[in-house]
């Protein structure tokens, strides 16, 4: 028999450090849907601001109350100053609004003549609103904006709610080579590229498509193009540029995940992503964990306990017993949330974790982003429980 | 032989919810609840995340039914993960006799390309298989009694379901609008009922509301609301309101543990009455939805939250509360 293999204690998450140095400039918070991004992007905005930064947060869906408490009520894609009494930075927010983006970029790329032919092509309609990897391609460029623009010197960002956190890195890249439209001018003009390439298989692919699609859309598609032509190089080489922008030294990926199994693997796939392209990785933030107040009564225990109490009877029986269950119930899950934890530590043991307890209600204010804040940037050992702060439960279970 | 199950009026059962709501879970507790009493259940995947094939701790799902559960009374459930490509060269054979050409294409990306240009046309492939596994007869008989969907989420469901409008653009007339025409109505017909999964919080009620109204605009008929993962108090249910004010100590606890001969030590109290004030806050922040929740106008059922890891045991006893729920709505 061989001992249970030790898992290795991941190193904590220093985020006071990574807000307040002065190289940090860019901050992109990713990970799959539904883990918390846009509270945790600003919520570290915020804390940000606190500690004297000029800060601008990029949210891509915020709930509507948090929307409202940033001071989100327009769409207008521009940031807007908070009111952040007593912080001595300054915090901005804004809602990314992708078919404005687009449309400023096509703008900015041609004559004004030119862009209302785009503009009016049904085509790019469906591929400034609906198309996917949109909204990433135009995360990407904002991100671009801001950080060129000198009114901030730390711009953080929350990634579109794809499934796949891979997603923020591919679709742009995706979405320029599709722009590139090699393809499209075969398929639209087949005759006149003249070249070998267009082979039997093409002529083929070519009729069933048009068959399939329809020659409606093939013509959207081929005047969307032709009126495009001289923008291609321009849209490439934002992109381009502003992908080398995240390999930057400056920049730092934050890895938001929720102790479950399947967003912990995505956040396990993006954090071997980003090491291949050598992009830097913070860390990881796990959200919505739930430590016991006190660790020194196991599950088991709590669980008899509670029946014993119950048995028992008397005053406040039936309060002590309920009260038991709860913990029994909370460690519990806190158990099954280290063991997550401590899989993605095995199999990633030099990223930093920092956990953060689930609020009980929702974060809609910038009160509750505080609370938030300070439960990402308080020192790692400071809980009072015993469980330092980027565990769930302290590394050595208490004595039976 | 056991006789053949009674019919059941609604088919086909769209599940959806925002992201992190659980809705594939849901929707393979809801095909287990429908399997029960010998009927045949086709649970499928739409996305490609092979998260059934997790849930049911089997390999990788193909294109191809295959069995991952039995239910009582010799039901079962088949699951099937809908591939877009596959679908496709299945489309091209069964319109335009095309087979080996489909292969070609595949192998020049080709299909990739039609879907990225025409994301209308990957819906319809898709709604265009559930359909067919709906209406699929042998002998007389449908082969499904119910077939279940884990779709796309609120954000995208209206679009995803709604093909005639999406491909309206696309094809005005032939093969595709014919396709798409079917597809509608099997979809709008009293056959199918779209779900919505939600949490307690805010954004995902907020989700759903605009989701209902999204898809009753287009006239997709809308099914029930599942709440999942709710917080079931632990705590007597008059005192939540109080100790969710903070309005206990570990002092108050102290007695009951002495009586039962517990030890007491001072910190370890006070702990538990930290974490019930938390529980019972949490419980008071979820229930303060449930009036939202029910505002909605649909019938609601709650699922609890499940502290160990979803597994098929587990999926059976949230299939038991939906079967109930089930029941109650028919006899409605």
């Amino acid at each position: 028999m061989t001992a249970p293999r030790r898992t290795a204690l991941a190193p904590a998450l220093d985020l006071a450090a990574l807000v307040a140095d002065r190289d940090t400039r860019i901050i992109v918070c990713c990970g799959s849907g539904g883990v918390g991004k846009t509270t945790t992007s600003a919520a570290l905005a915020l804390a940000a601001a606190e500690a004297g930064r000029q800060v601008v947060v990029l949210t891509i869906d915020p709930a509507r109350r948090l929307a409202q408490s940033l001071g989100l009520v327009e769409l207008d894609n521009e940031p807007r100053v908070v009111e952040t009494p007593g912080a001595p930075g300054e915090l901005s927010a804004m809602m990314l609004d992708m078919k404005r983006t687009f449309d400023d970029v096509v703008s900015g790329h041609s004559t004004p003549e030119r862009a209302e032919v785009i503009f009016a092509n049904p085509f790019y309609q469906a591929l400034s609103s609906s198309f996917a990897g949109t909204q990433e391609y135009m995360a990407m460029e904002k991100l671009g904006q801001l950080r060129a623009s000198e009114r901030w010197d730390l711009v953080i960002v929350d990634t579109p709610p794809s499934r796949s956190a891979l997603d923020f890195l591919d679709a742009p890249n995706r979405m320029s080579r599709f722009l590139d439209g090699t393809m499209i001018r075969l398929l639209t003009a087949p005759s006149r590229t003249g070249f070998k390439i267009a082979s039997a298989g093409f002529m083929f692919f070519s009729r069933i498509i048009s068959k399939i699609l329809g020659g409606q859309l093939l013509n959207d598609i081929s005047a969307f193009v032709s009126a495009l032509d001289t923008m291609f190089g321009g849209f490439r080489e934002r992109a381009t540029a502003t992908y080398e922008l995240l390999r930057q030294p400056g920049t730092s990926f934050v890895v938001v995940a929720a102790p479950e199994t399947d967003a912990l693997r995505e956040a396990s796939y993006f954090v071997d992503r980003l090491s291949t392209e050598g992009m830097p990785l913070a860390g990881l933030v796990l959200n919505r964990t739930h430590p016991p107040a006190t660790t020194k009564l196991s599950a088991t225990r709590a669980e008899a306990a509670a029946e014993a109490v119950a048995e028992a009877g008397g005053t406040g029986a039936e309060l002590a017993a309920g009260a038991l269950r709860v913990h029994a119930e909370r460690m519990t899950l806190a158990t099954r949330e280290q063991r997550l934890a401590d899989r993605f530590t095995s199999a990633h043991p030099e990223v930093p974790v920092r956990t953060v307890p689930a609020a009980a209600g929702d974060v809609h204010d910038l009160e509750g982003l505080r609370v938030m804040g300070e439960a990402l940037l308080a020192a790692e050992g400071d809980t009072g429980t015993g469980t330092p702060r980027s565990r769930v439960l302290p590394a050595r279970p208490p004595a039976a | 032989m056991t006789p053949a199950p009674e019919p059941l009026s609604v088919r086909c059962h769209v599940v959806t919810g925002k992201g992190g709501t659980g809705k594939t879970t849901v929707a393979a507790a809801l095909a287990l609840s429908l399997a029960a009493d010998g009927r045949h259940v086709l649970l499928v995947e739409t996305e490609g995340r092979q998260g059934i094939a997790q849930l049911f701790d089997t390999p990788p799902l193909p294109y191809e039914e295959r069995r991952v559960a039995v239910a009582r009374g010799g039901g079962e459930v088949k699951a099937l993960a809908i591939d877009v490509e596959a679908a496709f060269l299945e489309y091209l054979e069964m319109f335009y006799n095309l087979k080996r050409a489909g292969r070609a294409l595949r192998k020049m990306g080709a299909i990739d390309f039609a879907t990225a240009i025409a994301p209308g046309l990957r819906d319809v492939l898709l709604t265009g298989k559930i359909k067919e596994a709906v209406t699929r007869r042998e002998g007389g008989r449908f082969v499904y009694d119910a077939v279940v969907v884990d779709a796309p989420p609120t954000g995208r469901i209206t679009r995803f379901l709604n093909v005639t409008g999406e491909v309206a653009g696309l094809a005005r007339s032939g093969p595709i609008k014919t396709q798409s025409d079917g597809v509608m109505a099997v979809l709008r017909s009293s056959t199918t009922a779209v779900h919505l999964v939600t949490l307690l919080e805010d954004m995902p009620v907020q989700e759903t509301a605009d989701a209902i109204a999204e898809l009753t605009a287009v006239g997709l008929p809308v099914g029930s609301v599942i709440v999942n993962m709710a917080t079931e108090p632990l705590l007597p249910p008059a005192s939540l309101a109080r100790i969710a004010e903070g309005r206990i100590t570990g002092a108050d606890l102290l007695p009951a543990l002495a009586a039962a001969d517990l030890p007491t030590a001072g910190d370890v109290a006070a702990g538990l009455a930290a974490e019930a004030v938390e529980h019972a806050r949490r419980w008071v922040a979820q229930d303060a939805l449930r009036g939202d929740v029910e505002a909605l106008g649909r019938p609601v059922v709650e699922l609890p939250m499940s502290v160990s890891p979803i597994d098929l045991g587990c999926l059976f006893e949230l299939a038991d509360r939906l079967e109930d729920h089930l029941r109650t709505e028919v006899a409605a």
